[in-house]
């Protein structure tokens, strides 16, 4: 049980989440928490008791935003937002199933934009990211509307040294 | 005085008007723009949210590219900003990460230019008074609400940008244009980012409750700073709801009598021209 709460704590290198009283202050100020299956403040009660499985399979890890506001006004200084992304990176190199698989799949469309082109080519990035998320009819007037007004373009300029930007992506991958 | 220029992917795209406006606003105020040479995008939520390696790296090789150049770097995109912010934060009080990085890039970071948003240039370099003085057509007629979402501002220890809960600068500068920035609580509220794609209908309720608290502030517009704030507000909100966007540098612009207004409002969702039409500004 206390293996997790250190990992957690090791991977944010900061403030560990004992510090937190549960004032449920960064709960309050959470734009998404009422979307959320448990709420911040519970979650790091969760990360606290060893409730590995119940974290990293929740939905929660996916819909926090990163707005920030959370360890903005928490009185001790908890990063809950990088527990967030903390907890999400755990949950994709156990290669857990995400709930939230359209989020994970924008996500890895966006990378992979990157790792194509150094920079995000929006219309090949929402192609891609349609066949992996499966959402195939949402949002076409809305990308239809910007391609007509020439806002995105499969055309825009590259990154030139795609070497270096390769080698990033290789040597920061996770074994 | 001279800046080098990080525009990210989205001032190339989805936000040329941005692009566009700051390019006009920063000519006419004497601040010289150097692109960032062959720059990568910075990685954004879709990097810091699965490898936190990646989301330090991939900024760290355009923050090691600037330094060759010794300038600071003015960053539009508050998304942008934020993970530049974060990465020389990182950078900064972790040694071992440091090396690594700067292993991956091939080579070595020393911190030395700053990473500046805009909005902090034009306020605290050229001046709200200089700016005053350069008006040729004062915003009359316009009522916005300054939104500065999340991403200028926090975490505050990284980002040191204004008060973190009532930021005062956009308001600031919008008054120095001749324009009546009214009051509001949302201010520094998210607007949900890039769940914008994955989950709109939960990024629908967020923004159409920023529309109808602007409205409720008797606000006529919402001026914003950052290109993922402005695809939210300006495709997702509802019908009913509806105010015109415009990015803050739109109005700079407009105020300074430059050319070039009414195409950068042209590419908006929401219809921006009829307001600053009807007031006589464009
Ligand atoms: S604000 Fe901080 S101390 Fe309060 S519940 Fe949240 S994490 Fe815990
Ligand atoms: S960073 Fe995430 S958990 Fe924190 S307040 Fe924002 S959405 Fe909620």
């Amino acid at each position: 049980m206390t293996q997790f709460l250190q990992e957690v704590n090791d991977r944010i290198n900061g403030v560990p989440i004992q510090r937190c009283f549960h004032c449920r202050k960064c709960t309050a100020g959470c734009p998404l928490a009422t979307e959320m299956e448990f709420n911040p403040n519970k979650v790091i009660r969760m990360v606290q008791m060893g409730m590995k499985d119940e974290v990293l399979n929740s939905s929660t890890i996916w819909l926090c935003a990163s707005c920030e506001t959370c360890v903005t006004r928490c009185p001790n200084d908890v990063d809950i937002a990088r527990m967030m992304d903390t907890l999400r990176q755990m949950s994709i190199e156990k290669g857990l199933s995400v709930p939230q698989k359209k989020i994970l799949a924008l996500h890895n469309a966006f990378l992979t934009s990157i790792k194509m082109f150094g920079r995000i080519n929006e219309p090949i990035m929402l192609a891609h990211y349609k066949l992996l998320s499966k959402d195939y009819f949402s949002d076409l007037a809305m990308g239809l509307g910007m391609f007509l007004k020439g806002k995105i373009t499969p055309f825009g300029p590259r990154t030139r040294n795609m070497a270096a930007v390769r080698k990033i992506f290789k040597e920061t991958k996770h074994s | 005085m001279k800046v080098a220029y990080y525009p990210g992917c989205s001032l190339h795209a989805t936000a040329k008007e941005y692009d566009q406006s700051v390019k006009a606003v920063s000519a006419a105020l004497g601040i010289e723009l150097k692109e960032l040479d062959d720059w990568a995008c910075c990685g954004a939520t879709a990097a810091h949210s699965t490898n936190f390696k990646l989301s330090v790296a991939l900024p760290a090789r355009d923050l090691i590219s600037a330094e060759k150049d010794a300038l600071d770097v003015m960053v539009p995109c508050a998304a942008c900003f934020n993970r530049f912010k974060s990465t020389q934060h990182h950078l900064d009080h972790d040694d071992e990460l440091k090396k690594e990085v700067e292993k991956i890039v091939g080579k070595p970071y020393t911190g030395s230019v700053a990473i500046r948003n805009p909005i902090d240039i034009i306020a605290n370099d050229i001046g709200l008074d200089t700016l005053k003085s350069r008006v040729k057509k004062p915003l009359k007629g316009l009522k916005p609400v300054a939104y500065y979402g999340c991403l200028l501002l926090r975490p505050p220890e990284v980002c040191n940008f204004d008060d973190y809960e009532n930021p005062v600068l956009l308001d600031k500068m919008m008054a120095a244009l001749g324009a009546e920035p009214k009051q509001w609580s949302y201010k520094t509220d998210c607007c949900g980012g890039s769940l914008s794609i994955s989950r709109a209908e939960i990024v629908i309720k967020m923004v159409d409750k920023l529309m109808t608290m602007a409205r409720e502030a008797d606000a006529n517009c919402i001026a914003v700073a950052c290109p993922l704030c402005m695809a939210n507000l300006d495709f997702r909100a509802s019908a009913g709801v509806r105010l015109p966007v415009y990015y803050f540098t739109e109005l700079v612009g407009i105020a300074l009598g430059l050319q070039g207004g009414r195409d950068w409002l042209k590419l908006h969702n929401i219809d921006s021209v009829s307001l600053v039409s009807g007031l006589g500004l464009v």
